[in-house]
């Protein structure tokens, strides 16, 4: 039985943060949940479709995030309880459907997690998700531990079905990443078949009906902030006359800082856990009893701008500071030192920080950047179109993946990306705005995801650009999720359909299409030039599974390959191809055997055929 | 009860999840309050692995630079990297056998020599305690229990709030009962390295 299933109720577990509320969805009776993966939420969803082949729950990884919650809302406007799972900048994809599901509303609990990754450790942006709940007028809520992420996800469920809106549940990379000891509740019973009941007045925003619908929307919002005055997740503790308004991690950070400080009896904290809408009262109340204040929030000032404004309803004249230059940055995450010296800062108290040792003698020490892994068919592929784009003037509009990490020396294929899907807009973008020869890439997983859009707008648009589909059979980045071009019989899933890539893009009627196996180098060669000499849309089909993945599934029965004799030290081995197997010893090349995959791709530019297998 | 900060740096693959895994399960046996938080998000594409560990008071899951009590260091010039963690007082155990980053292979970088590397780490910590946890899996068993022995080392430091005895209970918990011999093997060949 899965781990977070077999717990009963009292049984303490070390879990991650991502496990935890997993955990506590269940347990509040989650009946449908739907994702499309991203770091740092993929563990949420990854224990939940686990969970989902033992019980009761249904859960399904959808095309995108955008689907993903029109799937939860839907169930969540049968009556049942359901649950989208997304990152920060998946919210963006899903922002239609969620604008508008706050005015039509929710019967069941419907709980949306937005995992914000500050410092974007695995991101393309830090933006703070609060504001989609002041923009959409939706409850936020925000845990400041593991355990509290626990027992808030149950809290989340019963706050939406009082407020008869969607719930946003908005984590940070170091709650999802953080692991702590839950004590598990009882798993409550689930409700699985739900009822819709047509009331077409209240559930089609037209706009007539849409008037209708903001007016019910701001009556929620003024309930919720009833509630909010009353959470138990907004709650004062401490005495003293400064005062630190902090929600999520920072509250963590700033009582460790209380203490370090020695300051307990000189200082209250307010901590904000329903940060949407805030609880006007209560701060008000809170600034009353104060003589300074300092708002301790990572990402933008979205509480210190608001309590500000509390304040000057109030006529207060206290200092209320939070982002400034000699306080806090809206860069990136915070730590517990760094809090503890804006504190110490800001109240004017003297203190010794740690410190860490001179390290100005300390040799530079090489770097390790993420690589492509050894035996990737990715970086067979930009090989291949790098050889058949020899002499053109190119761009290279790359995508969300682990193609990404194409961007570093030797390979360098990636000159522009936005965000999933990017690469065929910006790539139509630049077949218009410049002369160069366009060559996008985007994987298999983002194809679905936001690519087939864009490609029907170069066929419609008469774009000249080739794209290079990276078809590695999984969503590899995030952890080999499925997609719909997955074979899920080789997972051992059945009831699943499959959808073609080479069917979808020949429908979509791009006169040239060119599939390649990537690690057949110069056959591959070939299929590419013809392809990047048509004058319109071409698109190219890399298809190889993901050597991890074929791993996974104990389908690597390469055979592993090493320098022999005849190397004469060309080096095109290792300069063109970057592979991490390869190394150099006392000046000569080596393979390690233990990370070789046997992908033969070395072995077939070698000019001097010298790249043998280890056995013959 | 004070508060013990651990940070483990390694590199993907090299099983630092499992051990802090193993640590965080022992303290929760010995009913020592823990926290932990990690980044590997790319672990698997080569790039460093980061734990941090706060065993007793304290709310916080992340350790500021200067503040780490012990520093684990899988990989030796990881932990030389790492270095910016510690203080004066950091007691720091290293693994002795690199893995040079590719970056060195393509000639963007030279791969510290390891002589200089434990004068400096010895010069600017508390204590440097080095061992070659390669070649002591090796004779473990298993060159991938490289994790266990320097958990092992990590215990002999007497650092590490919870017993030894809840630690092995936890590698026999945690690990698949197939390699839970040769676990158990090399942590006990770290902890007996660490010593002298």
């Amino acid at each position: 039985m899965h781990k977070l299933l077999a717990g009963h109720k009292g049984r303490r577990m070390f879990l991650l943060g991502n496990e935890a509320i997993a955990r506590g969805a269940v347990e509040a009776g989650l009946a449908l949940g739907a994702t499309y993966p991203g770091t740092p939420s993929s563990e949420i969803s990854n224990s939940l479709f686990e969970m989902s082949r033992e019980s009761d729950l249904y859960f399904e990884y959808s095309v995108n995030e955008k689907v993903a919650l029109e799937v939860a809302a839907a169930a969540a406007c049968s009556g049942l309880r359901s649950m989208a799972i997304m990152k920060h900048v998946g919210l963006n994809v899903a922002a239609d459907p969620l604008l508008t599901l706050a005015y039509v509303g929710v019967k069941g609990g419907m709980v949306v997690v937005t995992a914000d990754d500050p410092l974007m450790f695995s991101s393309q942006n830090e933006q703070d998700n609060r504001y989609y709940g002041k923009l959409a007028g939706l409850p936020v809520l925000e845990p400041s531990s593991v355990e509290e992420a626990h027992e808030m996800v149950r809290y989340a469920f019963e706050l939406s079905e009082k407020v008869r809106e969607p719930v946003l549940f908005r984590t940070t990379t170091r709650i999802n990443h953080s692991t702590g000891v839950v004590t598990f509740a009882d798993v409550a019973p689930v409700k699985t078949r739900g009822d819709f009941v047509k009331d077409p007045f209240n559930w089609v925003p037209i706009p007539a009906v849409a008037r209708n619908l903001h007016v019910k929307l701001l009556k929620n919002l003024e309930e919720a902030e009833h509630l909010s005055e009353s959470s138990p997740y907004n709650f004062i503790e401490g005495e003293g006359r400064w005062g630190i308004i902090c929600n999520g991690v920072s509250y963590n950070y700033v009582r460790d800082g209380i203490k370090d400080l020695g300051i307990e009896n000189r200082v209250k904290i307010l901590r904000i856990g329903f940060s949407h809408p805030l609880p006007e009262k209560m701060i008000k109340k809170f600034l009353a009893g104060c003589e300074k204040v300092l708002v301790a929030e990572e990402g933008e000032p979205y509480m210190e701008e608001a309590v500000k404004a509390f304040a000057q309803e109030e006529k207060l004249t206290l200092s209320i500071k939070g982002k400034a230059r000699e306080l806090f940055s809206r860069l990136y995450e915070f730590e517990p030192a760094l809090v503890r010296k804006t504190m110490a800062n800001y109240f004017e108290l003297s203190y010794t920080p740690a410190v860490s040792p001179d390290l100005s003698d300390i040799p530079e020490i090489p770097q390790r950047p993420p690589n492509l892994c050894a035996g990737c068919s990715h970086r067979a592929t930009y090989y291949i179109v790098k050889r058949a784009a020899k002499g053109m003037q190119t761009i290279y509009p790359t995508d969300i993946g682990c193609y990404t990490l194409g961007i570093l020396p030797p390979l360098a294929m990636a000159d522009y990306l936005l965000c999933m899907g990017s690469s065929l807009g910006t790539g139509c973008g630049f077949s218009k705005a410049t002369d160069k020869k366009v060559i996008s890439f985007i994987g298999d997983s983002t194809f679905f995801h936001s690519g087939i859009a864009g490609l029907v707008n170069a066929i419609f648009n008469n774009h000249n650009m080739t794209l290079v589909i990276l078809d590695n059979g999984t969503t590899a980045m995030t952890g080999h999720q499925p997609n719909p071009g997955v074979d899920m019989a080789m997972l051992n899933l059945n009831g699943y359909g499959r959808v073609s890539i080479e069917q979808v893009v020949r429908a979509i009627g791009v006169p040239v299409v060119t599939t390649i196996e990537p690690l057949k180098v110069k056959k591959s060669i070939e299929a590419v030039r013809q392809a990047l000499e048509y004058k319109g849309v071409s698109v190219i089909i890399s298809t190889e599974l993901c050597t991890l993945y074929a791993k996974s599934l104990k389908l690597d029965t390469k055979r592993v390959f090493k320098i022999g004799d005849k190397c004469r030290g060309h080096r095109n081995c290792i300069d063109d191809l970057g592979c991490p197997a390869f190394f150099t010893k006392d000046g000569k090349i080596g393979i390690d055997p233990g990370l070789c995959t046997g992908c033969a791709v070395c072995a077939q530019i070698c000019p001097e055929n010298a790249i043998v297998p280890l056995k013959e | 009860m004070n508060t013990t900060r651990l940070i483990i740096v390694a590199v993907g693959g090299q099983g630092n999840l499992l051990a802090s895994g193993i640590l965080g399960e022992a303290a929760l046996l010995s009913n020592v309050p823990v926290r932990m938080s990690e980044i590997h998000g790319m672990a698997q594409r080569g790039g460093v692995v980061e734990s941090a560990m706060l065993f007793g008071e304290g709310a916080s899951t992340v350790i500021s630079d200067g503040e780490a009590d012990i520093l684990v260091g899988f990989e030796p010039s990881e932990t030389l990297r790492a270095l910016k963690k510690c203080n004066k007082d950091t007691v720091v155990v290293t693994n002795l056998a690199p893995m040079p980053p590719f970056t060195v292979a393509i000639g963007k970088g030279v791969y510290p020599e390891l002589g200089r590397l434990q004068e400096l780490i010895r010069a600017k910590t508390g204590k440097l305690i080095a061992v070659d946890a390669l070649e002591l899996s090796r004779q473990a068993g298993s060159t991938l229990a490289v994790n266990m022995v320097l958990l092992g080392a990590t215990m002999q430091t007497g650092k590490i709030p919870v017993s030894a005895e809840n630690l092995k209970e936890a590698i026999r918990t945690k690990v698949k009962p197939a390699f839970v011999e040769i676990n158990l093997k090399a942590f006990e060949l770290g902890f007996a390295a660490a010593r002298k």
